[in-house]
């Protein structure tokens, strides 16, 4: 019989050792889910993992990964703050949506003006626009102790059905002869998000997701805010006596992860997507999750686990291609990852003893 | 605008329907958290029981086996999370989030041969002349089986929490699982039965939909019920015929939002389409105020040694 006994300090051993078991147990687990739609396992595999970064086209994909990873290392750097104490924004997904809305609205009401000041400006919208629509769950919660879980994802689909009435509406292009859709920012330089080196797919979101982690990373191990987010998570109790104010750290939590979606949707929407459409949403908004937790909370963690997921993104998307392996085959590929992280946790916390239970 | 358009016998008729894979999802749960569990997948449970449905149905040409393979499917996946949380004692936020999107995926994958095809028609139950009463009759006596098997199951909830000893069990679990582990009670096990318990019913709400509301396949198309019926329990302090009230509501709202689209109101789509959002927020906001209703042990993880 085996049975668990509590550690009396988590392993760091294990803390380390958990997301790289889970990515292991997914790679073969996933490999077992690609035999049986048809595919060869160990191709599947290489193709996700391998040809994106060392195979022939690799020059390619390379910069994608730097184009896909930054959204979601900067949404799940500002999720992981709330996740470390205890609050639940799962509704990055709309703050990223409503971002994209406001920058893209903000470069799109100066067109065809021409100045620098335009794309800064439209930096802020982006951060006001995420911020805003995550400030509706904390507010609620601090003044109603409503829950912001259920409020947060609610604000996901008025946020998606938002986006719809504007492309097709407000924002549509007066020139694009009745199709959907806003202009395209990649033909309006002064909001255009650019590569800053041709070519690198190194454009301003991924230096700003940088920043966020530099910053994540000293908030969390220097500043006193950080020990608040870490002690209320460890210990509610704790915190409370300690003279932590829970209403600020509901604000803050809730509002930087909303700032941070909100700027990686105006990177997106201002760069690689280029046009406010109805679906120029991926689900980066979820993906991030599975990225906070894979990196462990921890804002190092999250950079290495944002490059993995927008690996296996592009390697999706190649396997889509080449060997017909369904896009959402990847998704269950994503899903399991989490599943496998949280299982194989237990470990971290829990020692697993062999041999009867005494009976007392 | 046309209000004249909208038949208020049918639109009653309707919202009965559009309130049922609530009843379903939200009853489901509404155990799982007397039990002192939360599980957020909800939403994964229901799509994966909507696609296992459909499959079934079209492939058997029985709605009824389809809805039985939803049941077994939603509880399927409701057993991962029941290992996650409390097997492996895995945070029960995180396990109800990967829960749904493993769902999501998953119903993706299984659905990708069935976008675009009829499923086999559920018929309504004939109740000779009841039917042919005015108003009532075409009201609540023009439905398939398995909406009267919503109301029948919230009732069968009520009396068993509040009547039976296993339901007064399943209640101690969840309001202090340690004094029911003291009694002897195997608190994991009882939750587990719970949890399988909310997967079933959060299967069947999938499979009304895709089944008999739509009816047919798309990915993604529970669209947020799952949630709904989250918030669904809430509003309902946990109590199974507020929670059926509170399921017409939001059916109703649903209803009569599709209708005056179909109308032509002078309101754009889109924001017609946010409207059971919106009001699932504010319902939330004024009942949030009281928290004496949940029950203690909800969301905390047991282990025995603690």
């Amino acid at each position: 019989m085996i049975r668990l006994e509590k550690r009396p300090q988590p392993s760091r051993a294990f803390s380390l050792a958990t997301p790289v078991l889970a990515v292991l147990a997914t790679m073969f687990f996933g490999g077992l889910l690609f035999a049986a739609l048809g595919k060869d396992p160990f191709i599947a595999i290489k193709t996700i993992f391998w040809d994106p970064l060392f195979g022939e086209f690799a020059f390619f994909y390379r910069p994608q990964l730097l184009i896909k990873g930054a959204p979601l290392v900067l949404i799940a750097i500002g999720l992981s703050l709330g996740f470390k104490a205890g609050i639940w924004n799962i509704g990055a997904e709309g703050q990223y949506i409503m971002g994209a809305l406001f920058g893209a609205g903000m470069g799109l009401a100066f067109y065809p003006a021409e100045g620098f000041y335009i794309f800064p400006l439209m930096v802020l919208a982006g951060a006001f626009g995420g911020w805003i629509w995550a400030m509706i769950p904390a507010l609620l919660k601090v003044r109603f102790g409503t829950n912001e879980i259920l409020v947060s994802l609610m604000l996901v689909y008025v946020a998606e059905q938002f986006l719809a009435s504007m492309s097709l509406g407000l924002l549509k292009n007066p020139e694009g002869f009745g199709f959907p859709g806003s202009r395209n920012l990649q033909q309006y330089a002064p909001a255009h998000n650019a590569d800053l080196i041709a070519g690198t797919g190194m454009h301003w979101g991924v230096v700003a997701a940088m920043i966020a982690v530099i910053f994540a990373y000293v908030l969390l191990t220097k500043h006193r805010l950080g020990f608040a987010i870490r002690v209320t998570g460890e210990a509610p109790r704790a915190a409370r006596f300690s003279g932590v104010n829970p209403t600020r750290l509901v604000l803050f939590c809730l509002g930087t992860s909303g700032l941070l979606a909100g700027l990686a949707g105006m990177f997106e929407i201002s760069g690689p997507a280029g046009q406010v459409t109805i679906d120029f949403n991926v689900g980066y908004g979820f993906t991030a999750i599975i990225v906070a937790f894979l990196g462990r909370l921890h804002p190092i963690g999250i950079l290495l686990a944002g490059l993995l997921m927008a690996l296996t993104y592009i390697g999706g998307d190649i396997a889509q291609s080449k060997l017909g392996l369904p896009a959402a085959a990847i998704q269950v590929f994503q899903g399991m990852l989490l599943f496998f992280l949280l299982a194989l946790d237990v470990l971290t916390n829990y020692r697993l003893r062999m041999g009867r239970t005494e009976v007392a | 605008m046309d209000l004249s358009a909208i038949n208020p016998i049918l639109f009653v008729a309707g919202f009965l329907v559009a309130a049922t894979p609530l009843i379903f999802a939200a009853l489901g749960e509404l155990v799982v958290e007397k039990s002192g569990t939360l599980n957020l997948g909800v939403e994964g449970m229901m799509i994966t029981g909507a696609i296992c449905g459909f499959a079934t149905a079209v492939e058997t040409g029985s709605p009824l086996l389809g809805f039985a393979a939803a049941a077994v499917g939603g509880a399927l996946l409701s057993l991962l999370f029941a290992f996650l949380t409390q097997i492996a004692l895995a945070n029960q936020v995180a396990s109800g989030l990967a829960l749904t999107l493993f769902g999501l995926g998953l119903s993706a994958l299984l659905g990708q041969s069935y976008v675009g095809i009829k499923p086999p028609r559920l018929p309504d139950i004939n109740f000779g002349p009841l039917a042919d009463i005015p108003v009532i009759g075409p009201i609540l006596f023009t439905h398939d089986i398995i909406l009267y098997l919503g109301v029948a199951l919230v009732a069968g909830v009520w009396a068993t929490l509040k009547f039976t000893r296993a339901g007064l069990i399943l209640r101690a679990v969840g309001e202090s699982h340690d004094a029911a582990h003291a009694l002897g009670y195997k608190v994991v096990r009882i939750r587990t039965l719970a949890i399988m318990f909310g997967g079933a019913c959060a299967g069947l709400g999938g499979a009304y939909i895709s089944l008999i509301r739509v009816p047919q396949w798309t990915e993604g198309m529970t669209a947020g019920v799952g949630w709904i019926a989250l918030a669904l329990v809430v509003f309902a302090s946990w109590k199974p015929w507020r929670l059926l009230l509170g399921a017409y509501l939001f059916g109703g709202i649903t209803q009569l939002q599709l209708n005056l689209q179909g109308a032509g109101v002078a309101i754009p789509v889109e924001y017609l389409a946010m409207s059971p959002y919106l009001i699932t927020i504010i319902v939330l906001v004024i009942l949030s105020r009281d928290k004496s209703a949940a029950p203690a042990c909800l969301g905390r993880t047991f282990h025995a040694s603690s």
